[in-house]
Order: structure tokens, then C-alpha cells, then sequence
């Protein structure tokens, strides 16, 4: 990813031309077969009706997506009210993703742009240490957070000891442990676009509005944050999306209290709850809102495009 | 004239990125020195030692997770292998074939793995395989694994593609060579770089998954991860903490090794 480096925008050749169905059959038949083909099973199955200890009848009903948004008392013959329990689910894990991606922004920003305006020898050394942790187990990185976090872990160890607090600091199990985790998980995905955009800005641009009289504030805003913006849009979405649909970070750094959609959906398959097409349904509800998110991104790419 | 300040130099910015890189390695580190503690309880510091290493290779325990990591090992072989020779094809036919029909929907189809939120991926893989009667764990593990690895072999590759112009081929077909040979003896040795970073991409991403295999696999088969998430709900033991630092070590050498393989390609374009 070195400046300069020949990446030339698409080469299209057509030497293969006659091939193209050949070549891209293996493609079309594992992703259409084991991955398209399942989602809209998946879909399917949100449809019908449950089966006890998991599985599904063959019969159509909107059960899972009525127990999903509806409350029809304990018998199920009351008036229907909206039911809070799953959209509160989903608002938290939404405002969760959210909140870890304000602090990957927060904490990533700032060190994109010192790797940017590094000389080029190293940033590829910067970039490198940043990207390693990325690739080391994510069960393991997350393992070893709950380890360092947790009342008897080395971190409450070490400030009891050292006398800055007296009572362990109760960090495991809480909102904030999930942030953090995610925010392990997923700080990468910010730094990286961000680091691109950033890396593509000619310093001589701010050099020249200064010497047309444009204040720090200004040149930040005026001419360095519309270049940079398309790499903080990316870089949040990369980093939002994943943490909406996490469960190792809820399901191992939170408690009970902290339930997020990949743990509701796991219950219905592996856990106790054992209700598939409910857990289809949240499924389908997930996958659509991801859906919305990166065609709402796309549309925006492609007005900037069309410019 | 108002004070200038150097934008390439915002004050505190090394600050936060000297932050940013100890949170990112102080959780590993910690595990890893006390992967090495001599004491029973494992917060307090006894002294170092490799009983726990041995642990790992001897102990009660080590039968399961070394099973685990065989089953590991071959699916990350399998599903990398498998993902990099079905990207390769497809990086030739989208930067070598032209346009053709449904060229779009095929870039869109590479890329959903990436798309659909892994939980939604392990749902459906779920329920597929159950509809269609399909229970041989190792093979679901293996198919869903592939699916999920092609994107991440393919994105190496068509970047490596896209810098290589198609002259050399046409060069070596205007001197008689078959396409065959125009392919396996120019293309792909020009390809290598990308082909070799893409499978390291695709290989450590398979042994990363927890999630999807977790749902897919059948019951008895276990993967590290899952064997290893099965041990953390019964508390961070010693043994856990030496087969993560022994996990941390082999992604290590094999993110250098990727970035290695990276830096060899780009000097040799220059």
C-alpha cells in the first residue's frame, strides 16, 4: 500500500474473454449454494412454525415476527401491545455499536493521522503493529481482556496494590467492558480507511489556504475534513456493522444485563430458548438492518462519484 | 500573523497512539507472561516455569484440544486452499475476461461473505444443513469455512491482478506459447505474490472463526476455538492461557510472514 504503488484502476483485459462463465462458475455454485441459498432459507423458515427443542413444522405462520414486536398477554388471546423485550434487545445493541464506534473514532483518528504523516518508511512499521493484534485469535484477544479486566485480573491486582483504589474497580459485566471489547475487536477497521484518506491528502493544500489567511479551524474544516470524510465514513461502518451482530464480546466481557442480538439469536439455536424460526426472524431483522446501513452507504458513494 | 501550526504534527497525537497500541497489546502480553506463572492461583506471581506448556502437549486435557487442533489445522488447510483456487479463477475472469454478462452480480456475490453479519451466516449455514440432512461435522465446518474465505483470498489476488498488465501474456502467445502455457508459466508466477498472501489471509481467517463453526458443527467435533470456549466458561485456567500464547505465536509468524511475502512482491515491481 505504498504511495505510488502501480495499482493502476482496473486493468480490464479480455484475453479470457470466452472463459468468463467458466471461470466464475466455482464461485457462483459455493457462495449461491451454501451461503445465498441458506440465507433465504433462513427466510423461509422465519416463516413457520416451531418446533419443540428446536427445528421447524412445515407450516406457515407469522408467529416469530408477532412474539418479535407483539405482547398478547400470557394466553395470547389479549390485545395485542408492542412488545419491548427484543426491540429494547436490538436498541441496545445498536447503542452499543454505536458507542464503540465513537471511541475506535476517538482513539482511531488521532492515530491514523500521526501513521499518515509519518515519513514512509515507518508507516508501513506503524501500520504493522497496529494490524497485528487484528490477526491473533479474536476469541483469544478476547479471553485475555476478560482476563485483564476482571475483579481478580491483573489490572484491579495491580491499582489495589499500588493503593489507587480500594475496592476492585467492578469493570467485567458491565456496558462499558462490552464497549471495550468491541472496541478491541474492531479498532483496525477504523484506523485503516481513515489512514488511506488521510495518506491520499497533499499537505500543500493546508500550507496554501494559510497563506491565504484561513485559520487552523478553518483549513480543518474547509479543507481537510472533506477529503478525509469518505475514510471516517468507512472506517465507522466497518467497525459498526461487526459490532452489531457481535457475541463474543457481550457473550464474555458482559453479564446478563447486556444482552445483545448475537446472543439472542445464538439462545434460539443452541441455548435453552430453542425456537429457530424466532431466531430466523431476528435474523432476517438483523441482516435487513445491515442491508439498509450499506446501501444507504452505497447510494452516498455514488452521488460523491457522480460529482 | 496568527501562530502556525504544523498540521503534520497535532500535539498529543503520538500520546494516543501510544495508548491506542498498549491497549491493543497489554491484554495479550499480560496473558502471556502469566502463561509462564508458577502458581496455583493465577493472579499472584510464583515465580516462571513451563509446567503449564508441558500441561498442554501431556496433561488430563491435552488429548481433546490436541484433537482440536488437528481439526483446526485440517480445515484451515482445506477451506484456504479450496477458497484461493475458486478466487484465482475468479480474479482471471473479472480483470482478464473483459466485460460479460453478470460480471456485477458476480463481484456482489464475492463479496456478500463479507456482507451478511456473521450470525446471520451461522443461522443460515444452520438451517441449511439441517433441511438438507446434512450432519458430517468436520464437512459442514469445512464448507461453511470455505465460503467465508473466499472474499478474503480474493481481495490479495484481484489487487495483484490489476497491476499487472496483460503484455507479458500477449508477448508469450505472440511467440507461440498455448494459453495454457501463456497461463501457468506467465500469469500465474506473476500472480504468485497475491495468490500466496490471499491463502495466508483465507488460512488465518478460518482459524479465527468461532462463531460459525460453533453453530455448524456436529456434536462431538470441536474446533480450537470452540474447545477453547467451551474450557473459558469453566474460568480462565493456566493450560487456556499456554494454548493462547502458543496461538498468539503461530498468528504472529504468520501475519510477518504474509507482510514479508507483500514486501518481496512490491520490490519486485520495482
Amino acid at each position: 500500500m505504498a504511495a505510488g504503488a502501480p495499482m493502476g484502476a482496473g486493468t480490464t483485459s479480455d484475453i479470457y474473454k470466452g472463459d468468463a462463465a467458466r471461470l466464475m462458475m466455482p464461485t457462483w455454485l459455493i457462495i449461491g449454494i451454501f451461503l445465498l441459498a441458506p440465507v433465504i432459507m433462513m427466510g423461509v423458515y422465519s416463516f413457520l412454525t416451531k418446533e419443540f427443542r428446536g427445528g421447524v413444522v412445515w407450516e406457515f405462520s407469522f408467529a416469530a415476527y408477532d412474539q418479535f414486536f407483539f405482547d398478547r398477554g400470557l394466553f395470547g388471546d389479549d390485545p395485542p401491545t408492542l412488545e419491548w423485550t427484543y426491540i429494547g434487545i436490538f436498541w441496545r445493541s445498536i447503542w452499543q455499536a454505536g458507542l464503540a464506534t465513537i471511541m475506535c473514532l476517538l482513539i482511531g483518528f488521532p492515530t491514523a493521522w500521526f501513521i499518515a504523516t509519518r515519513d514512509p518508511k515507518s508507516r508501513s512499521i506503524w501500520l504493522f503493529l497496529i494490524t497485528i493484534p487484528y490477526w491473533v485469535n479474536l476469541l483469544i484477544r478476547t479471553v485475555s481482556m476478560k482476563f485483564l479486566i476482571r475483579d481478580t485480573g491483573p489490572l484491579n491486582e495491580f491499582l489495589l496494590a499500588a493503593g489507587v483504589i480500594d475496592t476492585p474497580l467492578g469493570l467485567i459485566n458491565t456496558d462499558f467492558a462490552v464497549q471495550l471489547g468491541l472496541f478491541y475487536s474492531y479498532l483496525p477497521f477504523m484506523v485503516l480507511p481513515i489512514y488511506a484518506a488521510v495518506e491520499r491528502y497533499d499537505f500543500a493544500l493546508s500550507e496554501a489556504a494559510s497563506d491565504l489567511y484561513a485559520g487552523t479551524w478553518t483549513i480543518l474544516r474547509l479543507v481537510i475534513f472533506p477529503v478525509v470524510k469518505p475514510g471516517i465514513i468507512a472506517g465507522c461502518i466497518l467497525v459498526f456493522v461487526p459490532s452489531l451482530g457481535a457475541f463474543l464480546a457481550p457473550d464474555l466481557l458482559g453479564g446478563a444485563k447486556t444482552f445483545m442480538i448475537g446472543s439472542l439469536i445464538e439462545e434460539q439455536f443452541k441455548g435453552s430458548a430453542g425456537n429457530w424460526p424466532f431466531g430466523a426472524a431476528a435474523a432476517m431483522i438483523l441482516l435487513t438492518l445491515v442491508l439498509v446501513i450499506l446501501l444507504i452507504y452505497a447510494r452516498a458513494q455514488n452521488k460523491v462519484e457522480d460529482r | 500573523m496568527a501562530a502556525k501550526i504544523d498540521l503534520r504534527r497535532f500535539p498529543g497525537f503520538l500520546g494516543i497512539t501510544l495508548i491506542c497500541l498498549v491497549v491493543l497489546y497489554a491484554p495479550l502480553i499480560i496473558v502471556a507472561v502469566y502463561s509462564f506463572n508458577d502458581s496455583t492461583s493465577i493472579t499472584n506471581w510464583g515465580g516462571a516455569t513451563l509446567n503449564w506448556y508441558v500441561d498442554v502437549f501431556t496433561g488430563p486435557e491435552s488429548p481433546k484440544f490436541q484433537q482440536a487442533a488437528l481439526n483446526s489445522l485440517i480445515i484451515a488447510v482445506c477451506a484456504a486452499g479450496a477458497a484461493t483456487c475458486i478466487a484465482t479463477a475468479a480474479a482471471v475472469a473479472m480483470t482478464r475476461a473483459g466485460r460479460f454478462r453478470g460480471k456485477t452480480l458476480s463481484f456482489a456475490l464475492i463479496n456478500l461473505p463479507l456482507m451478511v453479519p456473521e450470525v446471520v451466516t451461522a443461522v443460515a449455514s444452520l438451517v441449511f444443513f439441517s433441511a438438507i440432512g446434512f450432519t458430517n461435522g468436520l464437512f459442514t465446518i469445512l464448507i461453511a469455512h470455505t465460503v467465508f474465505c473466499i472474499p478474503f483470498a480474493y481481495l490479495p489476488i484481484s489487487a495483484r491482478m490489476q497491476s499487472i498488465s496483460d503484455v507479458y501474456e500477449q508477448a508469450a502467445m505472440d511467440l507461440y506459447a498455448t494459453p495454457r502455457e501463456a497461463f501457468t508459466k506467465v500469469l500465474l508466477p506473476l500472480m504468485m505474490p497475491g495468490i500466496l498472501s490471499g491463502s495466508l489471509l483465507a488460512f488465518i481467517i478460518s482459524l479465527d472463526d468461532f462463531l460459525i463453526t460453533n453453530f455448524v458443527k456436529g456434536a462431538g467435533v470441536e474446533t480450537l476455538p470452540t474447545a477453547i470456549f467451551g474450557a473459558v466458561k469453566q474460568g480462565i485456567k493456566p493450560n487456556i492461557m499456554a494454548i493462547s500464547t502458543l496461538m498468539l505465536g503461530v498468528s504472529i509468524v504468520f501475519v510477518t510472514l504474509s507482510w514479508l511475502v507483500g514486501r518481496v512482491g512490491q520490490n519486485k515491481q520495482k
